[in-house]
Parts: C-alpha cells; structure tokens; sequence
C-alpha cells in the first residue's frame, strides 16, 4: 500500500466516508464588494501609508518623464510589456529588456537597480498590485531589484480582494503565478525593528496612467 | 525531541527569571496584540465577527470531506504539470527532497519559512548527506546559524537581541561585528541573495492549498517565499494536509483573517498563488513544481468531531500572543515546533498523548486563545478533553483521582459545601494578619499540599464564612 492510499483510507475510516463518495453542499457566500467612490485616490491613499509611492500621469509623456525622474540615471531592467512599449520606456537609453533567453533576463534583474513592469489589476482598499506571470510579464522584474516600478492603467484598479475574486475566479485558469505586491519587502525579525527591502524591493513605485 | 512526562521546570524557571527574555516576550506580543486588535476593529473590519464564522464553516467542510478535496487537488495539480506527493510521517517528506535532490543532481536547497518542514528536521537530515538547506526568512536564517528552533510561530526570533544576532553572524559568516538591525539584514540579504541565485531547489510552505485550483497560497513579507519558488528550476510546497480549502473564492475570507490576527496587516506583503511549473509562454518560474502532502499524525484526529478542529487552524499566532501561559514561559519550553495553546492541543494529538500528557494542563483556560482564533476553534474544550484522556489513561495516580473525585461530590453538594467549608474554616491554622497560608511550616510542608503551594496560595480563611455573613444580614433586615 503506498503512503497516498494510507491517508485516503485512515481519513475515510475515521469520517466514515466511502470512496468516490460526493460531498455537501459547500458553505455558500456571497463576494461583498466594497464600494469605492474614487478608486484611483483610495489606492494612492493605502498605497502610501504602507510606504510605496504614487505617482499620477496624465499621458503616456508625463508617464515616461515619472520613469526618468525616479530612475536618475540608474541601471534598470524592464518587462517587454506592450504599456512600456507604448510609454518609450523600452526606447529609454540603458533600459535592458528583450532578451535572447531567461538566463540572461535573469543576469540583468539580479545586476540592475531598477525593475519596471506593470501590474494586470491592483486592489484600492488595500494599496495592493496584482501580478500574473505572463508573456512579457516575467517574475523576476518585480523582484530582484531593489527598486521596483510597476505602470497601472486606473481602469485596472479595483476596489478590492472581492472584486478580483469575482472576476478572476480561478487565477490558476490564466497563469502559474499571481502575486500580491503589498508595499516594499519588509522585516521585523530583530528586535520587532522595522526594516525594509530584506529580499524584496525596500522601494516600490506606482505610476497610476489616468488616461487609461 | 526527548519523551518527557512533566515540564521542564529547570528551563521555565531560568526562562521567569530572565528579566530580559520576558521583556521580549512581553513587548513583542503586546505588540502584535494591539496591531490585531486595532485591524479586527467594527471600523476597520465590520464583518469580522461574521469571516471567523465563515472560515470555521469552510475549514469544518473541507476537513468533513478530506478525501475528496485530496483527490481533487491531486488531479487539478497534475493536470497543472505538477506532481502530488503524498507524505506518512516527517521521515518520508526528508527521503523524497533527499531522493530528488540527489536525482536531479541538485546541492543547494533554499528553503522560505516553513512551520510543516519544521517538524520534518529537514536540514540535518540534509546535511548529513551533504547537501545544503539554506532557511532565507530573516528569522528563520539566524534561528538555523544559531541552531535553534522557532520561539514564536510568526515571529521565530522575537527571543533574540541584536547582540545575539551579530555574535551569530560575526561567529558563521566570518563578518565584522555589527549591532546595527538594518545593517545585519543587509549582510543577510547580501548573503542569501547568492543563494537564491544558485539553487536549484526551493522549498516553501503553504498556507493554503487551494483544492480546485491546484494551487498553493503562500504569505510573507520578506519575498524570500516568492525567491525560493520562482528563482530555482524546481519548486517543492511542503503542507500539511489539512491546508486545504475548496476554491480561491474562500481566500477572500481567509486572507482578510490571517494577516490581521497574525500581525494587524490587512493583506501581508505579498500572497503568492502559484500553481503547476511555468508555463509554456511564461518568461520565467521553475520547471518541475511538486506538493508534498504531510499527514505526521493528522488522521488521528479525524474520528472525534472536537478534536477535529484543531486542524482548522491556520498558524495566525494569535492565540500564542493572548496566552498567559506562553507570554510568560515562551516558546521553547513547548515540547516541539508548535508552541503556545495551539501547540498545546496539536502536540499531545499528533504524538499520542502519552508523549507529553502535562500539556493540556500547561493553561489556565482563561479562553482568551478561542476569544482571538480566526477560525473559532474552541481549544479549551480540546484541552479538556485532554485532560480527560490523560486521566482516563492512568497517567494520573489513584490518589490523585480519588481526591478529584471527593471533590467534585463536595462541589456538587451545597450542603456538605458550607459543612466541610465551616470545619475547614474551625480548624485552619490562622497565620498573622498579612501571611498567606504558605508561610506556615504545618501543614503546608506535606508533599502533596507543598508541590500545590509552590506556585500558588491561599489566603487565611475568614472567621465566618460569606455563606454565614450573608445568613445573619439576612436574619437581621
């Protein structure tokens, strides 16, 4: 008998269940949205006591001067996203991006100081960025930098959990990975000091576009 | 991990007379006890009371109907290009990694905060074969240099100082002295940034495993759980099997309890959902995904609809944080990784109560662990039925259930109550004003009488009773 038909056997034993046997109906509930006048402010607002930092642009112009600003001069690797196509982030001088294969995207998110990519959704009721893993859309981006800049179109953002769970029912349908990005990486390992940037970003830029 | 039959007094008392250690415990659970109680508020979170009746709801269906959810999540995980791997006791999940490890010519394991692997012991058993498991949580790294296991179950060093930390650093890593907590967490980013970079296994718990979708939903704030499964070419979630739930729909209660009971964040910093290997058209994540399913004692609690419960737990730590008990002995001086009350009803559970039948005595059943779960698991009742079973078993000595015995025939007797109280009351010595009972050399120097008395007393009993104060008030209106 293998470890597997063990388990399935002690548990049907002990609940007495058969089998193949169906289950009942499952606790039902309803997914309470919350209702958010202004989702672009109350996202900027979360976003920011957490210690992230909201930017707005107006147009793709504004977006790409955001990115230049907050990069000053720094290396930065990018995600071959169509939103930083169409900003010219991709077009910016020294920004990495495209690469021949992922050991080399890999080489270059663990090398520059900035990764910039964007986010499918976020969460305004909790500042939160939602991530798939996607073509164009690597993990690593968002991750091994220690400076993390995501684009957001403000018809992406949601009012909260509820409502992405609403419209993305199984997230495993879409992607391997979808990720909450809550603020910078932080610890309070020693001594209950608060530290920021311990494996993750320690500094995360929105650039909330208002014309998308 | 020695059998014991009692606590360990020797370790308690050293731990109560640490004034620096109980400052520790103290300010870092009154903190986490605040942040909770400030994110759970009717302001912050109307409908909490209503999401810890949900969440017990689902975990109570999910466990009900274990079976099915497993063999659910089997073929959702598998139709994912991952791999289920079904796990008897702590033993079987070591021999699979090693077995993996060594099949896919692998060295360097880098391991995220895992409270299932804890129980595994792991990293010695993959020492000993010369590989290398690296923990990358904060905590988690310093407790494994330090060769130690987790204080607190979301707070693993809170019993550590700075000065703790750069002795273990400077004596592993061969750095320079440093007491600055932003600069040791530098060093260690630094580190085990190399690590993550060179793996080519990760290992990460689960904080849920979402049945219908195959997934696992890891939680953190650090994002060494998003390293060690996105950075290595192959990711193995250790769970236990009771993580389960049905569907990702469930997070939206169970994420907005965790995070709050555990630390008052609404939404840690990040929550992965990650589900099979990369796929085709995605530019990065591991190749090989596998989820290893941990029973380690699990099933036995399955037959006994209250004992059940405590596998709906889902390692918040609340009830660590509000327990008199663990905020003044700490987390080591539990018998094994799951501390505090939890850790007092799932130990005896999963190791057979004979192991460690002083445990469910070890609280006061002040209820306040069943007033903060998220989940409502009702763990003075487990506790008592503990206590029961230790009693039932013979653990105690005739003696002392003949005394309980005479006991509970008094309490249940108001009559023979107020007689054996009024001769108790004629004939208790009366030690001066001020004195407690404990004071006096007879007849508190008995054995019996003496090993009660030296934790708590009694004060003198009154000359007249309330029961014949409240007799003569009454006669006199």
């Amino acid at each position: 008998m293998s470890a597997r038909e063990n388990i399935l056997g002690r548990i049907r034993t002990a609940l007495g269940r058969m089998p193949g046997e169906g289950i009942a109906p499952r606790p039902n509930f309803e997914l309470q949205i919350p209702s958010v006048p202004d989702r672009t402010a109350l996202f900027c607002e979360r976003f920011e006591a957490l210690a992230g930092k909201a930017h707005l642009a107006a147009d793709a112009s504004a977006a790409l001067e955001t990115v230049k600003a907050i990069r000053n001069g720094r290396t930065a690797v990018a995600a071959d996203h169509p939103l930083l196509a169409e900003t010219g982030i991709l077009n910016l001088e020294g920004v990495e991006h495209s690469f021949p294969d992922a050991a080399a995207r890999r080489q270059a998110c663990a090398r520059c100081d900035i990764g910039i990519s964007s986010a499918t959704y976020s969460l305004a009721d909790t500042g939160t960025m939602v991530m798939f893993a996607k073509p164009g859309e690597p993990r690593l981006v968002s991750l091994l930098p220690p400076i993390h800049v995501a684009l957001i179109p403000a018809s992406s953002i949601l009012a909260g959990l509820e409502d992405l769970l609403a419209r993305v029912a199984d997230p495993a349908a879409y992607s391997s990975s979808m990720v909450f990005i809550t603020g910078p990486s932080r610890t309070a390992d020693i001594e209950q000091i608060l530290i920021r940037g311990v494996h993750g970003p320690g500094e995360v830029h929105a650039v909330v576009l208002t014309y998308r | 991990m020695n059998p014991s039959s009692g606590p360990p007094d020797a370790a308690i008392h050293e731990t109560l007379g640490d004034p620096r250690l109980q400052t520790a415990i103290y300010s870092a659970t009154q903190r986490l006890i605040d942040h909770r109680k400030n994110a759970v508020s009717t302001d912050a979170l109307p409908a909490y009371q209503d999401l810890r009746t949900l969440a017990n709801r689902i975990k109570r269906h999910t466990i009900e109907h274990l079976d099915y959810y497993l063999e659910l999540v089997e073929t959702q995980v598998t139709a994912r290009g991952g791999k289920v791997v079904f796990c008897e006791d702590a033993n079987e999940v070591a021999d699979f990694v090693l077995n993996l490890a060594k099949e896919k010519g692998e060295r360097l394991i880098v391991k995220s905060k895992s409270m299932t692997t804890e129980e595994v012991h792991l990293n010695d058993r993959l020492e000993s074969h010369q590989l290398e498991a690296v923990e990358t949580d904060l905590g988690e790294y310093l407790l494994q240099l330090a060769h130690q296991r987790p204080y607190h179950i979301v707070a693993p060093a809170l019993h550590m100082t700075r000065y703790d930390v750069a002795d273990v650093l400077t004596k592993n890593l061969g750095v320079e002295r440093e007491v600055e907590p932003e600069k040791q967490t530098k060093i260690a980013r630094a580190t085990l940034r190399e690590k993550f970079l060179e793996a080519g296994i990760g290992i990460t718990g689960a904080n849920f495993v979402v049945a219908g979708s195959g997934a696992v939903v890891v939680v953190e704030n650090e994002g060494n759980a998003r390293l060690s499964s996105s950075a290595p070419r192959i990711h193995v979630a250790v769970a236990g099997i009771e993580k389960l739930i049905p569907s990702a729909k469930d997070l939206a209660v169970f994420l907005k309890l965790l995070g709050r009971s555990a630390t008052g964040q609404p939404l840690t910093v990040y929550t992965s959902f990650l589900s099979g290997p990369r796929r085709e058209n995605e530019p990065d994540g591991p190749e090989e995904f596998y989820l290893v399913l941990l029973d380690g004692g699990r099933t036995k609690l399955l037959a006994d609809p209250a004992k059940r419960e405590s596998l709906f737990c889902i390692r918040c730590g609340a009830c660590l944080n509000h327990c008199p008990v663990y905020r003044k002995i700490g987390g080591h001086n539990y018998p094994w990784v799951y501390s505090g009350p939890i850790g007092a009803i799932i130990t005896p559970q999963f190791h057979g109560i004979a192991k460690d039948p002083w445990l469910p005595f070890a609280s006061s059943l002040c209820g306040a662990c069943a007033e903060v779960c998220p989940v409502k698991i009702d763990i003075p009742k487990v506790l008592l039925k503990l206590r029961a079973e230790v009693t039932h078993s013979g653990a105690k000595g005739p003696g002392e259930r003949r005394a309980f015995r005479l006991w509970a025939a008094v309490m249940a007797r108001p009559k023979l109550f107020s007689l054996f109280g009024a001769i108790a009351a004629h004939f208790a010595p009366r030690p001066k004003s001020g004195a407690w009972i404990r004071k006096l050399s007879w007849p508190t120097n008995l054995a019996p009488l003496a090993a009660w008395l030296s934790q708590r007393d009694l004060p003198p009993p009154a000359p007249l009773s309330f029961r014949s104060q409240w007799k003569s008030r009454k006669a006199a209106r």
